[in-house]
């Protein structure tokens, strides 16, 4: 941790003054790629950084920094059961758009003080606003995202971290994201917001790619752009995988 | 040992998926059975969702039925004609059954569906089979074995064909609708459906007992085989990481099996197989009575959800 930060200092001090602007982020994270391999059991990515500025800390205004990491969003549809001659079964559906299949945020501060209404709805960065779009029964549209927090955050799939990043002399910060297993391939985004008071005054975009590789790759890969081929090769797999197990166990007992 | 499943797009403890496939193999180097009915619901209890669930089951099935349709062939007790009638009519229905699936996909309904499907079969098979031996370790050694009936309603039907290996005489429409119900099975609840199949040869077409496994097996086959490509075709669901590790559990499961199978009597193992049955069916009953902790559920849509 002692090497980050002074690997930090060093390369807040070579960058040279890109902008006018007071203060700026500049960030790392820990991995560029996340490698979703056959043994894959969750992740996690540090994300540190700094922030830049010429003139001396100002003092007036309460400095945070909230970190935002979002997955691809896909339409979801939610149900819910109901009993219906005693059995417990799907009966309303709502279509939520696009929806994030991963969303944490993470703050320097209470979320409140960290960022505002407005700079909320400016630059969505609070999880309702990362949603597009319900359709279905209005009336419940509500409850239906609620659920779908709910069951996202149980998963580890929505995060909602107040406090959890940790902002030295209002200069160096640094948090931990936990990516959980069960992870869609995709571009992450993570945004890197500086507010003062609430307000956004400096915003860090990049992404980390969540890829899969090798076999899980391959199958995924054959299984949806070659699905005849992958359900013959899976056939020919299987038989081989049994016929050559017991072939073996035959050699064993001969 | 977490492993990473690509289309189930899960991350599961790879000993319990091979714990399962073992158990389910020793059971059926047991007891002789496919074992396909007890994987998909063994599945569903360790959260692989119920489509992948029943998909991949299938390529299960074909691959722990080819050694034995191997040894009926040498041993030429499969009658080639019946199974290839049966297979016409399993291609139907399991082409049917993939169809079918797709829509209750698509209207959120398939879970229950399958459910509801498991309930109902492994009600009657566990029910009948408890009560068949119960009463065989009652009377152990005594009374005949049923009695084959050679003309009932199905000698009245048109369509009459020669069946040489099974000696019979008898029109193709029985077999062909027995083809369609185990292809819809296949297809909807991801099983060989040979516990089906070898009642309706025995009693109702009055096929000889030698025959019935080997040609059960040869359809069984084509048909699973059909049903898995149909799968991954229509619904993308079949996980081949899945299907290997338990194809290794199942076929270490089976050797295990077979040694204890030798040890215990046929009347002591059904009974065990019958409580089995009817446990699962239980569990899964109880599953859709019982208020679920949670109400609500997320589901994807088909087809390329992982794109």
């Amino acid at each position: 941790m002692r090497n980050l930060i002074a690997l930090l200092i060093f390369v807040c001090a070579a960058l040279p003054a890109l902008s006018t602007r007071a203060e700026q982020v500049v960030a790392g994270f820990s991995h560029d790629t996340i490698s979703i391999t056959t043994n894959f059991s969750g992740s996690e990515i540090l994300i540190y950084g700094a922030v830049r500025r010429e003139a001396p800390i100002a003092q007036d205004n309460p400095l945070a920094v909230v970190v935002t990491v979002a997955g691809p969003s896909r339409p979801v549809t939610m149900r819910r059961k109901e009993r219906v001659a005693g059995i417990w079964i799907n009966r309303a559906a709502a279509q939520i758009d696009a929806a994030p299949t991963f969303y944490a945020v993470a703050t320097s501060a209470p979320y409140r003080e960290a960022v505002s209404g407005v700079s909320d709805a400016l630059y969505s960065i609070s999880l309702p606003r990362a949603f597009r779009n319900v359709q279905g029964d209005a009336e419940h549209a509500s409850s239906f995202l609620e659920a779908l927090r709910r069951l996202r955050m149980d998963d580890g799939l929505y995060q909602i971290k107040e406090n959890t990043v940790d902002l030295r002399e209002d200069t160096l910060f640094s948090t931990a994201i936990a990516l959980p297993a069960n992870l869609i391939e995709g571009d992450y985004k993570v945004r890197i917001f500086l507010t003062r008071a609430g307000r956004v005054i400096n915003v860090h975009e990049s992404t980390i790619a969540v890829r899969k590789v090798g076999i899980e790759r391959a199958a995924f890969r054959l299984a949806h752009e070659q699905p005849l081929l992958y359900g013959l090769l899976a056939l020919i797999v299987a038989i081989s995988v049994g016929w050559l197990v017991s072939a073996l166990f035959r050699m064993i007992r001969a | 040992m977490q492993i990473y499943l690509p289309i189930a797009e899960v991350s599961v403890d790879a000993f319990a998926i091979f714990g399962i496939g073992g158990l389910v193999g020793i059971l059926s180097g047991m007891f002789g059975v496919g074992g396909g009915f007890l994987i998909t619901p063994l599945l569903f209890f360790i959260g692989i969702p119920p489509a992948v669930a029943v998909a991949t089951s299938a390529s299960q099935v074909v691959a722990s039925s080819v050694s034995g349709v191997m040894a009926h062939l040498k041993r030429r007790t499969v009658d080639l004609r019946m199974g290839v009638v049966l297979l016409i009519g399993g291609l139907i229905g399991a082409g049917a059954g993939v169809q079918i699936f797709a829509t209750l996909r698509a209207m959120g309904q398939v879970d229950l569906v399958v459910q509801l499907a498991y309930v109902l079969f492994l009600g009657i098979i566990g029910s009948i089979m408890f009560v068949e031996s119960l009463r065989a370790l009652r009377k152990t050694n005594r009374g005949a074995p049923p009695a084959r009936r050679r003309h009932n309603w199905v000698h009245a039907l048109p369509f009459k064909m020669k069946f040489r290996v099974s000696g019979l005489y008898i029109s193709v429409i029985p077999p062909l609708l027995a083809g369609v119900l185990v292809g819809l099975l296949a297809a909807i609840m991801g099983v060989g459906g040979g516990f089906i199949m070898v009642p309706v040869m025995i009693y109702l077409l009055g096929m000889p007992t030698k025959v019935v496994v080997g040609t059960s097996l040869f359809q069984i086959i084509f048909v699973t085989g059909f049903a898995t490509v149909m799968h991954a075709v229509t619904n993308q669901t079949v996980d081949i990481i899945l299907a290997i590790v338990l194809l290794v559990g199942g076929a270490i499961g089976a050797q295990i099996g077979t040694q204890i199978g030798t040890k215990l009597r046929a009347e002591q193992l059904r009974i065990l197989l019958a409580s089995l049955v009817l446990a699962v069916c239980l569990k899964l009953a109880f599953d859709l009575l019982v208020e679920p902790s949670e109400l609500y559920s997320i589901s994807y849509h088909a087809g390329r959800a992982g794109q």
